[in-house]
């Protein structure tokens, strides 16, 4: 930990501290530290201020690490309290990157709100977007009308969003360890998803890809193959992180009894995913309370029972090879189901326009434009009408979960009968996860809370919302 | 589909529906009356009543408030004719016995539990059982909400061992009631069961109890909801501000918040901001 040597802030002289200068964006907090002065570590040698601090004789030192700290996950503050190299109190702030997207969501129509959602944890944008369009689908009382291409579309795309999210987990986590390798190979694989993405629904990331009632568009010709061929690569990719990680004396040394969270502490705490399943319980709504079909695929719920940040890892990895076994099932089930719809009947609900991808790289739909400007006014005004008006949704409100790459990801949408959200409220793994900070990280070293929040994958984006 | 179709309740329902209602054909809301509670007990909650006949205005639908206008027209530019067009919001009204699914076990287990731990009598602490989209609802009194959260998550038979959090809604248009708190439980005990318990408090005493003490996962989702909604969860161990910056004025997710924002120029047109724009309600 002598490496923090910027955006790093260490309480500790009990000198008055005479920098009243106004600090626009709250940066040292003055009001906190009483006749303790801040020394604000920006470059320089970590040893002379260590030198420094400990001329004081202070015995209780307060870190503040980020919120901006490549090691800290994005923006995260922890607030630790040292004793040496010991935490012994540790707190986690957060809130950097609040974006108010829960609000906004209640100002755009039930299918805009998907662009919104998908935004949240920018690394799970598909989980979002399938509790949304699930929530909204329950609502609609359209939950049995959805195709069964849509769901199977749905199911490929969650799983590849998994491996993507696990990639870049072990990636960070890895580098936030000093594993530069690890990184580079983990968003080396994470790039072919990306690209799979892209090819599917335009965009790599925030693809707004799945709609209430199915999802945008059918997968272009030939991206079957595509993910048939991008599946090996990534079995060889994962293989590859596999040999890096799993026996790395280096690796285990440091996350072998870090991080550590029983079962009885994950339930207290509420957590869910990979670190519940550290603890042995085989705990995943995909087979204990399915949705998108999940019950027809073959798959195997991975368990550990070390409870710490390296069995989270290997379970990460033991997953992706599982989601990549669900992925080659929805190749075999998109083959039987070519030219089956992708959305639902009810012309109310559905887009009319089923867009491909043009030659000028746009999404077209050149028959509906023909339809709408060339042969039927009502259908121009039936699109316009959706399009900008959007559809009603009977008041009520609705709770939908799904196993997102982090955990239980669920989205209680309400309405009041108009065509937005009267409230969308999104329970995000990460942001109950978080909370587990504390317990996991006091009475361990400085060094391992990098570890235990690197185990715990939170994705600031998405605990702020 | 059909696999889609279990997305609503799951296949383990399916089996409790066949559990929890073995008295569905004798004991119907039809065939009992109040005056003869015995015939109300279900077999497994020997001294506890938890069926009630409902009232004709319990079944009615909730008027939540409503909505104004048809074209979101509304300074005054409105040549549709129905800009004067009120359309209330209602939300559906409390269900009658029996629920269904295994939502009939869980009211009734939860009577028992309440009974046995010298609680709040059932009708206390439960104002209004709604189920409605698959899904059970449990509006429950505030000043019960403790009592009843510790029964749902201790006795055997419901454990609901894990609750995913709060998630705060601000209904202006029902005076009284108008800040709700909104509570997921999941039981990974008996394979995923949910159920939500629905608060209300007035906006002029926005005070709930704090069910931290019951569900350690709830501090922040509870910070989360006073950040947002101003609701006060009594008995919080530090309720500040989680999302937003220590000093900020108002809780932005109320409906009386703007949204704001401001007009973008773009290609020499004008776009307002989001809850300035006209807008179909």
């Amino acid at each position: 930990m002598t490496t923090h040597d910027h955006d790093t802030t260490v309480f500790a002289s009990p000198e008055p501290d005479a920098d009243d200068v106004a600090d626009a964006y709250g940066a040292s907090v003055h009001d906190d530290v009483e006749g303790a002065p801040v020394f604000n570590v920006s470059g320089g040698d970590w040893n002379d201020l260590v030198d420094e601090a400990t001329a004081l004789h202070e015995e209780r030192i307060v870190v503040n690490m980020g919120p901006q700290h490549p090691s800290t996950h994005g923006v995260l503050r922890l607030i630790l309290e040292l004793d040496g190299e010991t935490v012994t109190e540790a707190r986690a702030g957060i809130g950097y990157l609040h974006t108010g997207i829960e609000k906004n969501m209640e100002f755009r129509t039930w299918v805009q709100g998907v662009t919104f959602c998908t935004r949240m944890d920018y690394l799970t944008p598909m989980f979002q977007e399938t509790a949304y369009c699930l929530a909204v689908e329950k609502l609609l009382g359209i939950t049995d009308q959805v195709p069964e291409r849509a769901s199977i579309i749905r199911v490929l795309m969650m799983e590849l969003t998994r491996v993507n999210s696990h990639l870049v987990c072990l990636g960070t986590g890895g580098m936030e360890l000093g594993a530069t390798t690890v990184m580079t190979v983990g968003f080396r694989e994470r790039e072919r998803i990306l690209r799979v993405f892209e090819a599917v629904t335009g965009l790599r990331m925030n693809n707004a890809y799945i709609r209430p009632g199915g999802v945008s568009q059918d997968v272009p010709h030939g991206a079957v193959d595509m993910v048939r061929e991008v599946v090996t690569e990534l079995r060889r990719g994962i293989h590859e992180l596999e040999l890096l990680l799993n026996e790395n004396p280096l690796l285990k040394g440091r996350t072998v009894g870090v991080g550590f969270m029983d079962l009885t502490g994950c339930m207290a705490l509420g957590m869910t995913g990979p670190v519940l399943r550290a603890t042995g319980l085989p705990h995943d709504l995909r087979k204990s309370a399915p949705y998108c079909g999940y019950e027809t695929y073959e798959f195997d719920v991975i368990t550990r029972t070390g409870c710490d940040a390296y069995d989270r890892l290997r379970i990460r990895i033991d997953e992706m090879y599982q989601s990549l076994r669900i992925v080659e099932q929805t190749l075999d089930r998109l083959q039987r189901t070519e030219g089956q719809p992708v959305m639902v009947e009810d012309k109310k609900i559905a887009w009319p326009a089923q867009l491909a991808i043009g030659g000028d790289g746009q999404g077209n739909s050149l028959d509906h434009i023909r339809e709408i400007m060339g042969s039927s006014m009502e259908s121009l005004i039936h699109h316009f009408k959706l399009v900008t008006e959007g559809f009603r949704v009977p008041p009520g409100q609705a709770y939908a979960a799904v196993e997102s790459a982090k955990g239980e990801l669920g989205c209680h949408a309400v309405s009041d009968g108009g065509t937005r959200p009267y409230r969308a409220h999104f329970r995000d793994p990460s942001f109950n996860n978080l909370q587990a900070v504390a317990s996991m990280c006091e009475g361990g070293q400085v060094a391992d809370v990098i570890v235990a929040v690197a185990s715990l994958d939170p994705v600031m984006g998405g605990v702020d919302r | 589909m059909s696999d889609e179709k279990k997305t609503d309740t799951g296949p383990e329902l399916e089996d409790a529906d066949v559990q929890a209602i073995p008295d569905k054909e004798i004991d119907t809301p039809e065939t009992s009356t109040v005056d003869d509670p015995d015939a109300l007990r279900p077999a497994h909650s020997a001294n506890i009543s938890t069926w009630r006949e409902l009232s004709a205005d319990e079944r009615e639908p909730v008027l939540a408030g409503e909505r104004r206008g048809m074209f979101g027209a509304t300074r005054g530019q409105d040549t549709s004719g129905y800009g004067g067009l009120v359309t209330p919001t209602l939300f559906p009204g409390a269900s009658p016995r029996p629920y269904g699914s295994y939502f009939d076990e869980v009211a009734d287990r939860l009577g028992t539990a309440l009974t046995e731990a010298d609680g709040p009598a059932y009708h206390d602490a439960v104002e209004k059982v709604v189920v409605d989209r698959g899904e059970l609802t449990l509006f429950v009194r505030r000043e019960h909400l403790v009592p009843v959260a510790r029964a749902m998550r201790d006795v055997p038979e419901l454990r609901f061992e894990m609750c995913s959090g709060v998630s705060g809604v601000h209904y202006p248009g029902e005076p009284g009631r108008e800040l709700h708190a909104v509570y997921h439980l999941l039981s990974i005990t008996h394979g995923s069961r949910r159920v939500r318990l629905e608060v209300a408090a007035p906006d002029a005493d926005p005070h709930i109890p704090s069910i931290v003490a019951v569900y350690p996962s709830n501090d922040w989702h509870e910070r989360e909801t006073w950040d947002m909604f101003g609701i006060i969860f009594d008995g919080h161990p530090a309720l500040t501000r989680i999302l937003m910056p220590d000093d900020w004025p108002g809780h932005p997710q109320r409906k009386d918040y703007p949204l704001g924002g401001i007009p973008v120029e773009y290609k020499g047109g004008t776009v307002p901001p989001p809850d300035q724009r006209r807008a179909y309600t």
